[in-house]
This record gives structure tokens, sequence and C-alpha cells, in this order.
């Protein structure tokens, strides 16, 4: 675990010199007009947008793509599947906190028992590099508030952008094998700790918690505000598209179905990517659905993100990026819901820290 | 994109043999599975298995049989989805695949030494058949045994003839009843619920097992909660979509807990605070 120092005029060099180890994917902007950005396949520094906002689509569909096949049939071997898992070695460039958190979250889940084969052994392939935001990306993040802006580990590279040069964090046995060959990095000077220290103690202060609530206090919160109201607005609201679900760097909820081949004699099971917010999620064969209403299902799906997980793994499923608020054709803002849920239950507070009061 | 074969992953389906195959009711069939010769499928009443076709997918069944019956296993299939209608079509000789099984059962060594009511409703009596079976070949390890099975006319009663062996049987108590008689029914009418008030139980040394559609819990709870039955001895299987077996697809998730895995059956204890679970 050490710290190097990458002039920036050496970045370039960097992006080729990973592109002849393995496929490098690294956010791209979509287009020059819009601020929209995903993560692509990439072979020049040129290609990649330093600055970005979260993509459309988490990093998460590396490691749980939407389409992937679970086992393989043929009629010749009756009904035995050929159990499979699709790997692709890839490296990953400029993973920021928000969606490092995320990937964290899939790892707790995929690797409780039993383990998810597929999902462990796919991640193995992938060799993730983190880069720090420096500034607030938008109006929807809320990583204050969950504490997701500075990096907390699962990454194997790190950079920080700091002006002509990026202080670049090794931080496992993978990472030390990305830079081995790579004659550029430098050792850190004292001035280059300080200029980090500097830039991760303005960012606590530019990064304050969005909704003035306690965070400790957010699963009890979500444990007396069951009935509140604020779920059955958002449910007359929300149009089930499922698009916060699908966007959400932390939903791994899948269907799981036969997709046979022209022949029908041979074909594959696949996992495709679900949503909770889906009307037939929660039915049974009798025709009975758990969650009928919409009001229902988002009360599930933002208990998923605040409570649940928190229970089971001791973990915020919600990484701040604010995605599912970006996405929402119906503009369901997490922060606006967690807002009104937080007086409601009355957990807001002022400014002063006092317990906001409805009256 | 690299494909790697791996022997085992949690996917993997193991082919099984359909030995008989009896129709119940008119939506309702039985299976007896084998797996191949020598292989047990080493399971506990109450646990299920994802029954899969290729080409068609998988569904998970409750295991209907007693595990005291070691060489095969039965499950009862109602074609209510894409999977149980392809089922239904299928006869003794033909193949099905096997995942599993799965969850966790009824809860056995708590039971042994005590007096046991088992409440069935409709095909809640096909798990349950599981743990009434282990009882009866186990009989000595009980105490009182009772079963009250509900269903919604004579003509969809499932298990007619062994129900009427549980009724000759002297050393268990067997009560049954229909929401709606026809001409030849002697029985009981009435919802299952009618049938509690005049159960003779010592409520601290029983058990009550409880396994029917989701809205017979909350009613049967309360009658049995009036008996005096404590909420740590009532048991329940719960009915979810248990798509992957594995606890990580979503579908059967109540609150935190996941119903393949933590279940699919809890003590009412564990979930009565979970809202919308029953």
């Amino acid at each position: 675990m050490r710290y190097l120092v990458l002039q920036k005029e050496h970045f370039g060099a960097f992006i080729e010199h990973l592109n002849l180890i393995s496929k490098v994917v690294a956010p791209v902007r979509k287009d020059q007009k819009t601020n929209q950005f995903s993560f692509e396949e990439v072979s020049q520094a040129e290609e990649i947008a330093l600055n970005y906002i979260p993509t459309i689509l988490p990093p998460k569909k590396y490691f749980m793509p939407q389409y992937e096949t679970l086992a393989e049939y043929d009629a010749s071997r009756g009904q035995n599947m050929q159990p499979v898992v699709e790997v692709e070695k890839l490296i990953l460039f400029g993973v920021h906190t928000c969606d490092l958190a995320g990937i964290q979250c899939l790892n707790v889940v995929f690797n409780d028992r039993p383990k998810d084969i597929n999902y462990l052994i796919r991640k193995g392939y992938i060799t993730l590099i983190g880069l720090e935001c420096n500034n607030y990306c938008d109006s929807f993040a809320s990583c204050g508030l969950m504490g997701t802006f500075l990096p907390q580990g699962g990454y194997d590279l790190f950079f920080t952008d700091l002006n002509d040069y990026f202080m670049v964090h090794i931080a496992t046995q993978k990472g030390e094998e990305l830079i081995k060959n790579f004659q550029f990095f430098t050792d850190p000077a004292p001035k280059h700790f300080k200029d980090l220290q500097h830039l991760r103690e303005k960012k606590q202060d530019t990064f304050e918690p969005e909704v003035p609530i306690d965070r400790n206090l957010i699963p009890k919160m979500f444990a007396e505000g069951f009935e509140a109201k604020v779920w059955e607005e958002i449910g007359n609201r929300c149009l089930s598209c499922a698009n916060c679900t699908n966007v959400c760097p932390t939903c791994y909820c899948f269907d799981v179905m036969d997709v046979p081949n022209l022949d029908l004699k041979t074909g594959k099971r696949i996992r495709v990517w679900d949503s909770c917010q889906n009307e037939p999620f929660a039915k049974i064969a009798s025709g009975e659905s758990f969650r009928a209403l919409r009001s229902d299902r988002k009360r599930h799906r933002f208990n998923r993100k605040f409570s649940y997980p928190v229970k089971r793994y001791n973990k915020f499923f919600c990484t701040g990026c604010g995605r599912c608020s970006r996405t929402c054709m119906a503009k369901i803002d997490l922060k606006e819901t967690i807002t009104q849920l937080a007086q409601e239950t009355g957990y807001l507070h002022t400014k002063e820290g006092k317990v906001w009061t409805s009256s | 994109m690299d494909k790697l074969l791996i022997s085992h992953t949690g996917y993997e389906v193991k082919e099984a043999t359909i030995v008989r195959t009896s129709r119940l009711t008119s939506q309702d069939k039985l299976f007896e599975i084998a797996l191949p010769e020598g292989e047990i499928l080493d399971f506990e009443p109450g646990q299920f298995v994802e029954v899969s076709l290729r080409g068609v997918g998988e569904a998970p069944i409750s295991i209907c049989s007693s595990p005291t019956h070691r060489n095969s296993f039965e499950l009862c299939v109602r074609a209510v989805g894409r999977l149980t209608r392809a089922l239904h079509r299928l006869e003794a000789g033909d193949n099905i695949g096997i995942r599993g099984p799965f969850g966790v059962g009824f809860p056995i060594t708590k039971l042994i030494g005590h007096d046991l009511l088992m409440v069935a409703g409709g095909i809640g009596i096909a798990p349950l058949r599981s743990l009434i079976n282990y009882v009866m070949d186990n009989r000595r390890d009980f105490g009182k045994v009772q079963v009250l099975f509900g269903c919604k006319n004579p003509q969809n009663m499932l298990f007619k003839d062994e129900i009427t062996t549980w009724q000759q049987r002297l050393d268990v108590n067997f009560s049954c009843t229909v929401d709606e008689a026809d001409p030849e029914w002697m029985g009981n009418v009435g919802v299952i619920t009618t049938l509690i008030p005049n159960v003779d139980i010592d409520p601290e040394n029983t058990f009550a097992v409880i396994v029917g559609p989701p809205v017979m819990y909350r009613f049967v709870i309360a009658e049995l909660l009036k008996k005096g039955v404590p909420e740590e001895h009532i048991v329940l299987s719960l009915e979810r979509h248990m798509k992957c077996g594995l606890g990580k697809c979503g579908h059967c998730q109540i609150h935190d807990i996941y119903c393949c895995q933590d279940g699919p059956v809890f003590f009412y204890s564990r979930i009565k605070n979970l809202k919308g679970a029953i």
C-alpha cells in the first residue's frame, strides 16, 4: 500500500500501457451537447472524460451483466445443464467513490452464503482504478449524506487529479502488477501529500449532508415511517418504469429464464436484470401479489436502500450517486423523499440541530 | 467474452426421472421422482426443490413426501404457470431437472416430544404432508397429534385416499372442512378457523404448524393465540416466488429476509413484526 505520482503529460502513455494488458473501459461523454456519460471501451486518453457526472448506467453492468448465461443445455444431455461463467479481462478506469461503494455492496451480497460463483469469478477478472471527484457533480447527488465522497477502498489503484499531476494510491497486488512495467510513476514528495490533504479537507466542507438528518438514525426513521404518507404520494406519481432500479449501482434483483436456440434442442438459461418496481415481481402462483400497489413497491425499494440491508449486512445500499432521481420520468427525487419522510417522522433537524416540527 | 465451464455454481441441474404420476384433482398431479441410481435427495420436511425443464424454465415446488422414504420423493404440482402446465404433460419415464433442496424446513428437533396441531389450507396440505407422514413414521417421538384440513370443496380435496387412512388411525385426530359442500359431503362445512375452537389442546405443550394460502394465516393465528398457544410455538411456511433459491434474486424478499434461504418455514415470533409478511 503506497502512493506514487503520475504527471499529466504521461497519462496518455499510461492508458496506452493499460491497453496492452487488456480491454480498458472508462467514462466517455455520450454527446458533446449533453451532460451524459457512459463507461465504454477506450484506447486513448483523449476519449476519457476525467470530469464527469455519474454515468447513465453504473459499472455494475460489468460485474453483473444485464443478460448473463448461467447454464447451457443440449437435448442430447437430457435435462442436465452445464453451468457456465462468462468472463472478460477488463480494466475499469475512472470509477468514482460512489460507484466503488456500489461495487462493495454487490461484493457483500454475492459473497453472502451461498456465494454467487458467477459474480465472484467474473469480479476476479476485473481491475478497478478509482478516480476522485474533486467537486460536487450535480444537485441530484447525496454522497454527503451517505458519506461516500471520499475513497474507502474497493479499488486496485486510485487516482486523484491534483491539477498538473495525479496522486496514485496503490492498494492491492493487482494494482502493483498494473504499474510494474510503466516507467513514468515517481515517488511523491511531502508537497504532493499536502496537496492531497488540502483537497480532502476542502471536500469535507463542500460535501455536507444534503438532508439534515442523523445518518445513524436512518434505519429507525424508516422503521417508524413504514406507514408514512410519503409512500402513497410518490406511489401515485410513480410510473413503474423501473428506470430507478436499472440505473442503481446496488440493485441486483434478477429473473431467470430459458432462451432456446432456433434448433429447439440447445439453448441457455440466463439471468436478466429484474426490478421490484414491476408489478409481477412479488406475485405468487396463486396470483396474489404481495406488493400490488405502486406505493408498496416504492416503499420496498427505499427500504432496500436504507433499512433492510442495514439489518442484514450492516450497510446502506444507497451510494448517493443520484442516478435514480436523475433518471426518474416522474421526477421522484430521493433527497426530497428522504426529507419528507424525515419531516413526517420528526427526524429532520434544522441547521442549529433542532428537531423539525410541522406545527 | 470467454466462457468457463464450472461444475458447481449453484445453477447446475441434475436429471431426475418421473417414476409414477397420479392425478389428484383436475388441476393437481402427483409426481414420484427418483434421482439417478444410488443418489438420494437429502431433505427435511418443509424444504423445496427448483424443478426445471430445459427450454421452459424453472419453478420452486415443495416436497410433499416424507424423507423417511429414501429412494424417491414426491411433488404435488398444480398447473398454474408455463412450467407447471408443461410438467402436467409428462408421465412416468420422462425426465425433469432438479436443483436443491433449498430452504429451512419444519423445526423437527424442536417439535419432538411435544403435541402437534397441524393446520393445512388448500394446497398447503402438500408441504405439510411431508411432515404429517414423517410424524406418522416416527409416531413415538411426538405426543398428541391433530391435523385440521380445509379446502374449497370436496372436488378440490388433495390426497383423498391418504386422508381416509389418516382418519382411520387411532393415534391421530384428523378433522376436515370444506367451504362449499356437495350432497355427498358428510363432514364440517365452513372455513378452517371454525374447527379450531373445538380442538382440545394443552397450549403450553403444543406446537402449531400452519401451511396455507396467505389470507389464512392471520385468522388461524388469531384463533390459536385465543387458545393460548404461545407465539414461539406457532410455526408457518410462507408462500413466495422463490426464483433462484439462493437468496439473491429478490423475488421472495420480505423486509430483510429471503424466504428461499431464511424460510420458507418461520416461527411466528420471528415474522410477526414484519409488515406484509402475513
